[in-house]
C-alpha cells in the first residue's frame, strides 16, 4: 500500500490557510485478530487545532502511530499535503510531521540546547566530512542552527536554561522542551500526545497558550488528551474515538452534547447492577489499555 | 552528610552527629602526628634501609634515596604538604580547595603501604627482619605513625541503617557490613570545592603545562621501573597519590582549566608524549611506548562506536587486522602475494579505506539489530575474519594471506628519505627504530583524536548521542538511525585500519593470532573494550589512559604469569562495582550511572 513517495516539493512550515494538511482515509490497523483502529477518517486543515479524545484503549495512540510512520496501516492511507506518508518515522518527520510523546522522551543527558539541535537534524545537511574538515559552511550552518534553536527556546520560554541538562528541568518545562524540539524540525503539522498529562491547572493553561501560539505560526496541531476542559477550550474540532471507531466529530459544543460520547466515557446504564464479571473486565481492560504508563520511559513500547 | 532527615527519633537520639574519627586520638595530636610522620618518612628515605644492594634495588646509600625510597619520599612529602595545608598555612591553601583531611588520609595510607610493602619484601625475601638497617625501622614507624595520625582526623559519620528485629543472622551481618562500609566511605569523603579563583590565561596555561609535565614524569617513571617490586610500589604510590590529589579537589580544578583551554591541553599532551623518546637512553621502553600508542589509538577509535553511538562491538580488532594485512600486502614483503610496494601515505589510505569497506559490509546487515544481538553478531564477524585469514593459505582456500605463517619480513618504512629502521641522532638524542615509529604512531593518534573531537561536536555527533540515549525518540526527530549508526561503524573501522597500517610495519609480521577476541597480550577485542570501559566511555583521554594501564601492568608484572587474566578480571569487576563510569568519566556517562546523585544543573565540557 504505502509507496515510498518523498515529499520534497512540499515545503514545510507555514501553510496557506484552509489547505488540507493531513488527510487520513479509512485507516484500519489490525494486530493479528485484534482490530485496534477501524476505518477512521480524519482531516486536519492548516491553521486548525484538532483534538482526538476517547476512553482508555480506544486506539488513540495506535492511530497516532499510524500517522507518524511507527505503524503502517493495514488498510487505508494517510496523506500529508497530498502525498502518501513514507513508512519510516524519520521520513515522516522529514516530510513535515513532528510529534511529542505521551511519556516524555527527551535525551535526558543532553543539554536543553542540544535537544533542540537534535530536532534540527532533518533541516540541516552537514555530514561527517563537513564536521571533520570544518569549512566555513560548517560553522555557518552550526551558527544558524544554534540561533534557530535559541529562537525556539525563547518561544517556549526556556532560553535562560539552554545549558541545563534536560533531566534537571521540572516536569512542565520538560514538556515544553519536547514541544520546542519537535518544532525544531519545522513541521507543518504538530502531533501532541497528551501534552498536559500530569500537569497542574496552571501549567495546563500555559500549555494552552503555547498551543495557540504554535497555531498562530501557521502550524496545524493535532492533540490527544484526556483533560476535557483543556481540549474543549483549545480545539476547533474534536473527534471522538471509541473502540477503534470514530464515534463523532464536530466542534466542542456538538461533541459535548452528544449522548454517545457521554455514554462512552461514563458507561451506559446496565440493565442489571454491575456484577463481578464487569468489574473484572474493566480492570483487565485498564491494565491492558495503557501499559506504557507505569513502565520507565526507556522501556515504553511505542512500536 | 546524610540527607535522611525523616529518621525516627529513636535513631536520631542514638546517632551521634558530631564528627568522630576512626581512632581515639585527639584531633590536634593526630594532625601533628600525620604531618610529623610524613616528614619523618621523608627523612628516613635518606638513610639506608638494608645492608645489601641485591634486593630490592639499591637502598643502601646514605643521603641518596633510590628505588622504592623515592616513592616513599614522594608519599611522605605529599602527606606533609597536605598536613601543613590543613593547618591553613598561607601559600599552601591552593593545594586543597576541597579540604585536606581525606587527602591526608589517602596520602598517609599510600605511603604506609609502599613503605611496609618494601620493608616486608626485604624481610621475607632476605630471610628475617635482621636484614633491615635503622632507616627501614624509621620508615616503618614513621609511616605507621602518619597513618594512625591521619585516621585520627574526625569525619562526619553517616546515619547507620537500623536493624529490623525480625532479620535473620545473615541479614544482620549484611546490614552491619553495609554500615561499616558506609563509615569507611565517608572517612575518605570530601567536602565541596571552594569556588575556582579567577586566574589570568597564562597562569592557567602554566597549570596545564605543569599537569602534563607531571603526567609525563609519572608515566616515564612507571615505564622505566626495573623490577617488579618497584612497579608494585609505583602503582601503590601513584594510585593513592592521584587519589589524594583528586580528594583535595585539585583534579577537579585542573579539569576545569583544561576544559577551558582544550586546544592548549591537546597540544600540551601531544608535546609531552612526543618528549617521551627523548627521556629514554635506548629503544627498550620506546617499544612499549609504541605498542601502547597502537593499542590506545584503536581503543579511541572503538570509543566512537561504543562511547558515542552506543554500539557494542566485540569484533573490533578485526578492522585493525584488515588495515595491517592490507598494508603488509602492498609493502613489498616477499611473502605477500602481490608484488607491489606502495609509499606509506598510499598504503595508509588504502588500509583505512579497505577497513571502512569491511566495516560497511559487516555493519549493513548487523546494525539493524539492537543491543545484545549486535554484540553477538560482531563477535562472530571478528572470529570469521581471523578464521578466513587463517584458511586463505593456498591449501584450504585461495593463497592470499599465507595462513598461520602470516605475512612476514615487512620492510621498514621510508618516508621522504627518512629510514624508520635506522638510528637517527636529533639534538644529541639517539632516536632508534621503535622511537621513529613512536613519532609516526603519535601522528596517527593525533589524527584519531581530532576526528573524535570534531565528529562528536557536530550534527552527526549529536545524532549518535541521541541514538544512544533513546533510539525511538531519535528516529521521531528525523534521524535516519541506520545510516547514522553505519557512519559511526565505518568511521571506527577506518580509524582502526589506519592504525593497523603502522602496526604491520612495527611488528615486522602480521599473523591471524594477533587479532583474536581474547588473548593475554593486547590489543584484542576484549582488551580494547576493557580499555574503553576502564578509561571512560565517550571521552578522549579515557581510552588513552585505560590502554596505557592495560598494556603496562601485564607487561611489567611478569610474576603474575598465568594469573594475569584472573587478576585483570578481578580488577575490572571491582572497578565496575565502584566506578562504573570509568577512570576519566564523561559527564553524561557519570550521570547515567549515578541516577541518584545530585546532578549539576549545567553540563560543562570537562572530562571530554
Amino acid at each position: 500500500m504505502t509507496t515510498d513517495t518523498t515529499t520534497k516539493d512540499a515545503t514545510p512550515g507555514s501553510n496557506p490557510p484552509g489547505e488540507t494538511v493531513l488527510d487520513a482515509r479509512g485507516v484500519t490497523m489490525r494486530f493479528g485478530g485484534l482490530t485496534a483502529v477501524r476505518n477512521v477518517n480524519l482531516t486536519v486543515n492548516s491553521g486548525e487545532i484538532v483534538g482526538l479524545i476517547g476512553p482508555n484503549g480506544a486506539g488513540k495512540t495506535t492511530f497516532f502511530n499510524c500517522l507518524t510512520g511507527l505503524y503502517i496501516p493495514t488498510e487505508g492511507e494517510v496523506r500529508y499535503k497530498g502525498q502518501i506518508l513514507p513508512p519510516k518515522s524519520f521520513k515522516v518527520t522529514a516530510a513535515g510531521i513532528a510529534r511529542t510523546f505521551q511519556n516524555i522522551r527527551l535525551f535526558a543527558n543532553m543539554t536543553v540546547l542540544e535537544n533542540v539541535l537534535v530536532g534540527r537534524h532533518t533541516r540541516t545537511k552537514e555530514g561527517l566530512w563537513s564536521a571533520l574538515l570544518r569549512g566555513p559552511g560548517f560553522h555557518k550552518a552550526e551558527k544558524a542552527s544554534r540561533e534557530r534553536a535559541m529562537e525556539l527556546l525563547e518561544f517556549v520560554g526556556l532560553d535562560a536554561k539552554a545549558e541545563h541538562l534536560a533531566r534537571n528541568l521540572p516536569y512542565g518545562e520538560q514538556r515544553k522542551l519536547e514541544i520546542a524540539r519537535a518544532l525544531a524540525s519545522e513541521p507543518g503539522l504538530l502531533l501532541l500526545d497528551e501534552p498536559t498529562a500530569g500537569m497542574n491547572p496552571q501549567e495546563t493553561r500555559t500549555t494552552e497558550e503555547l498551543v495557540f501560539a504554535i497555531r498562530d505560526k501557521g502550524i496545524a496541531v493535532l492533540v490527544i488528551e484526556h483533560d476535557m476542559r483543556f481540549i474543549f477550550n483549545l480545539c476547533d474540532r474534536v473527534a471522538v474515538l471509541v473502540q477503534g471507531e470514530k464515534l463523532v466529530e464536530g466542534d466542542s459544543a456538538t461533541v459535548q452534547g452528544d449522548e454517545r460520547v457521554v455514554a462512552a466515557y461514563l458507561g451506559e446504564p446496565f440493565e442489571d447492577a454491575p456484577g463481578k464479571d464487569e468489574v473484572a473486565e474493566v480492570e483487565a481492560a485498564e491494565a491492558h489499555a495503557e501499559p506504557s504508563k507505569d513502565t520507565a520511559p526507556g522501556k515504553e513500547n511505542d512500536r | 552528610m546524610t540527607t535522611n532527615t525523616t529518621a525516627n527519633p529513636a535513631t536520631t537520639a542514638k546517632h551521634d552527629t558530631t564528627p568522630k574519627a576512626l581512632i581515639g586520638i585527639p584531633e590536634n595530636i593526630g594532625r601533628a602526628l600525620a604531618t610529623g610522620g610524613g616528614t619523618l618518612a621523608v627523612i628516613s628515605t635518606f638513610l639506608t634501609w638494608t645492608w645489601t644492594s641485591a634486593f630490592p634495588g639499591n637502598l643502601t646509600v646514605y643521603g641518596y634515596p633510590g628505588g622504592l625510597q623515592v616513592l616513599v619520599l614522594i608519599g611522605g612529602a605529599l602527606t606533609t604538604l597536605f598536613g601543613l595545608a590543613s593547618y591553613g598555612i598561607k601559600g599552601l591553601r591552593w593545594l586543597t580547595p576541597a579540604g585536606a583531611d581525606s587527602s591526608i588520609k589517602l596520602a598517609a595510607l599510600g605511603t604506609f603501604l609502599t613503605a611496609w610493602y618494601t620493608v616486608l619484601a626485604i624481610s621475607i625475601q632476605l630471610g628475617g627482619v635482621v636484614n633491615l638497617e635503622p632507616g627501614g625501622y624509621v620508615a616503618a614507624i614513621a609511616t605507621l605513625a602518619a597513618l594512625l595520625g591521619a585516621l585520627a582526623l574526625p569525619f562526619t559519620r553517616p546515619e547507620p541503617e537500623t536493624a529490623d528485629p525480625e532479620d535473620t543472622a545473615w541479614e544482620q551481618f549484611l546490614l552491619n557490613s553495609r554500615n561499616t562500609w558506609a563509615i569507611v566511605k565517608s572517612c575518605f569523603a570530601t567536602g565541596t570545592s571552594s569556588p575556582t579563583p579567577k586566574l589570568p590565561a597564562y597562569a592557567e596555561i602554566l597549570i596545564i603545562i605543569a599537569a602534563m609535565a607531571l603526567g609525563l614524569t609519572v608515566f616515564t617513571y612507571g615505564i622505566g621501573t626495573e623490577y617488579d617490586e618497584l612497579f608494585v610500589g609505583f602503582l601503590i604510590t601513584a594510585g593513592f597519590g592521584f587519589g589524594a590529589l583528586a580528594k583535595a579537589g585539585l583534579a577537579d580544578r585542573v579539569s576545569t582549566v583544561t576544559a577551558k583551554h582544550r586546544t592548549v591541553t591537546m597540544t600540551g599532551a601531544f608535546a609531552a608524549a612526543a618528549a617521551f623518546p627523548f627521556t629514554q637512553s635506548d629503544d627498550r621502553y620506546a617499544t612499549i611506548g609504541v605498542y601502547i600508542l597502537i593499542f590506545a589509538t584503536v581503543a579511541l577509535g572503538l570509543n566512537i562506536v561504543v562511547g558515542l553511538a552506543g554500539l557494542l562491538d566485540l569484533g573490533y580488532v578485526a578492522f585493525l587486522g584488515v588495515g595491517a594485512y592490507t598494508a603488509a600486502m602492498v609493502s613489498g614483503s616477499p611473502s605477500s602475494p602481490f608484488d607491489i610496494h606502495l609509499p606509506f601515505w598510499a598504503s595508509a589510505i588504502l588500509g583505512a579505506v579497505v577497513a571502512m569497506i569491511f566495516g560497511v559490509i559487516i555493519g549493513a546487515p548487523t546494525l539493524r539489530l539492537r543491543g545484545d544481538y549486535l554484540a553477538i553478531v560482531t563477535l562472530g564477524f571478528g572470529e570469521i575474519f581471523r578464521l578466513a585469514v587463517l584458511n586463505m593459505d593456498g591449501t584450504s582456500g585461495p593463497d592470499i594471506t599465507n595462513g598461520s605463517n602470516g605475512i612476514s619480513s615487512i620492510p621498514n618504512l621510508n618516508i621522504l628519505g627518512f629510514d624508520f629502521g635506522q638510528e637517527h641522532t636529533i639534538a644529541g638524542f639517539t632516536i632508534a627504530r621503535f622511537a621513529n615509529y613512536f613519532f609516526l604512531m603519535l601522528l596517527i593518534t593525533l589524527i584519531v583524536v581530532i576526528v573524535f573531537r570534531r565528529s562528536s561536536d557536530s550534527r552527526i555527533g549529536r545524532a549518535w548521542i541521541a541514538i544512544r540515549e533513546d533510539e525511538t525518540a531519535a528516529l521521531a526527530m528525523g534521524i535516519n538511525g541506520f545510516r547514522v549508526k553505519l557512519i559511526a561503524f565505518a568511521l571506527g573501522a577506518a580509524l582502526a585500519g589506519l592504525a593497523g597500517t603502522v602496526q604491520a610495519h612495527v611488528t615486522y609480521t602480521v599473523t591471524p593470532e594477533q587479532y583474536q577476541f581474547a588473548a593475554v597480550v593486547p590489543p584484542n577485542s576484549a582488551f580494547l573494550l576493557a580499555a574503553v570501559v576502564l578509561g571512560g566511555m565517550g571521552t578522549i583521554s579515557g581510552p588513552l589512559v585505560g590502554a596505557a594501564l592495560l598494556y603496562l601492568i601485564p607487561a611489567k608484572l611478569q610474576f603474575l604469569g598465568n594469573y594475569q587474566l584472573f587478576f585483570f578480571g578481578l580488577a575490572l569487576v571491582v572497578l565496575m562495582r565502584f566506578r562504573p563510569e570509568g577512570l576519566i568519566p564523561n559527564r553524561r556517562r557519570q550521570l547515567e550511572f549515578h541516577e541518584e546523585a545530585e546532578a549539576p544543573t549545567v553540563l560543562s565540557k570537562a572530562g571530554a
